[in-house]
């Protein structure tokens, strides 16, 4: 299945909580949801006979200064199609469904992004920081990131 | 001239060679003893204990066997058959810092990482060196600007003896750092330090 028809799918079964199509200008297509409804979409993709969404490829998140956005990007091993899935979160308290329970690879995935990015995913089984100190302060890869001056008493100039 | 002292049942190398550090007349009489060993036929050779205990030291480097990130690989190569670091006494990679003599930190240090190095480098015994392998050991490397999470040079926490430059060094530029490191322990006067000098010298000892 190619990008448009699983949107065509998931349009008619998720009605508004599916955006509507947009034509990409560069890159992959990617199909845009309601954060609140991320995780349903999801078990859809992995069950349903015709989409059979096996592996989740990675998870990221990108700060576009006004919103923070999550990209998704599955992979089916069976049927040999891919798909991005792409949720805005509010910037200020950006919250979203885990997905661990649907693909396990997502708890490190979500991690790292709630690491880097600052995004919580809600029902996560263990969200702590992946790759920096438990008691580093902020997120690093949001744009308005100020690195700390000085860390455990090692300055950072 | 040195039948009287023959007379005496013969002390044993080692306890004479260490009675000659305190007692000269002790040298004397291992000079004799050597002497009457010499007749024996056998070979003997003689040594400033100092220049000794050096020459042990620096052909027995053992490292820690401790890589961080990229610099690691050009340290794997370096003991590897093609380069050889056994050559230098320095191939037996250690896998506990109580049986190291040298760390190489080789590879980047994360502010997260840096507690970790400290406490194997506490863990090792005296006398224990430091080498810094790589840009980012020496200043942050490619990270010194606008890497949030590196710090920017061990020489912050640890007592670095050797800096290594290099994006990785190559092997060559490790055994060069190694052979300079074994001239900088063979400058080194272990025992003179410990029983000549006055134990409140002012003068540092290393």
């Amino acid at each position: 299945m190619n990008p448009r028809e699983i949107h065509t799918l998931l349009k008619e079964r998720f009605g508004e909580a599916v955006r509507d199509w947009t034509e990409p200008e560069v890159g992959d297509s990617s199909l845009d949801l309601d954060s609140g409804s991320l995780h349903d979409v999801c078990v859809l993709l992995r069950d349903d006979s015709a989409l059979r969404f096996d592996f989740l490829r990675l998870v990221s998140a990108v700060d576009r200064t006004d919103r923070i956005e999550c990209v998704y990007h599955l992979w089916s091993y069976e049927l040999a199609h891919s798909a991005a899935l792409r949720v805005e979160l509010d910037r200020s308290d950006p919250r979203v469904a885990s997905l661990s329970d649907v693909w396990p690879t997502a708890e490190w995935h979500e991690r790292e992004a709630y690491d880097m990015m600052g995004v919580v995913f809600e029902n996560h089984p263990h969200l702590h920081r992946i790759l920096l100190p438990e008691d580093w302060e902020g997120y690093p890869l949001r744009k308005d990131y100020v690195a700390p001056r000085e860390y455990n008493g090692l300055t950072n100039e | 001239m040195g039948t009287e002292i023959l007379k005496t049942p013969a002390p044993t190398a080692e306890e004479l060679l260490g009675r000659a550090v305190q007692d000269p007349r002790d040298l004397t009489r291992y000079l004799y003893y050597l002497r009457n060993v010499r007749a024996e036929g056998l070979s003997v050779a003689v040594a400033p204990l100092d220049a000794a205990i050096n020459w042990s030291r620096a052909s027995s480097i053992w490292p820690l066997t401790f890589g961080i990130a990229c610099c690691a690989i050009e340290m794997m190569a370096t003991g590897a058959a093609k380069y050889d670091l056994d050559r230098f006494g320095a191939g037996a990679f250690r896998p506990t810092p109580r049986q190291a003599d040298l760390m190489i930190v080789a590879g980047t240090v994360t502010h997260k990482m840096a507690p970790r190095v400290r406490r194997l480098y506490d863990q090792m015994p005296e006398p224990k060196f430091v080498m810094a392998m790589g840009a980012c050991t020496i200043g942050g490397g490619p990270y010194s600007r606008l890497g949030y999470h590196v710090v920017k040079g061990i020489d912050r926490f640890l007592p670095v003896d050797v800096c290594v430059p290099g994006c990785p060094p190559r092997p060559e530029a490790l055994i060069d750092a190694l052979m300079y490191l074994q001239r900088k322990i063979a400058a080194d006067r272990p025992v003179t330090d410990r029983y000549l000098r006055p134990f409140f010298s002012k003068e540092k000892r290393r």
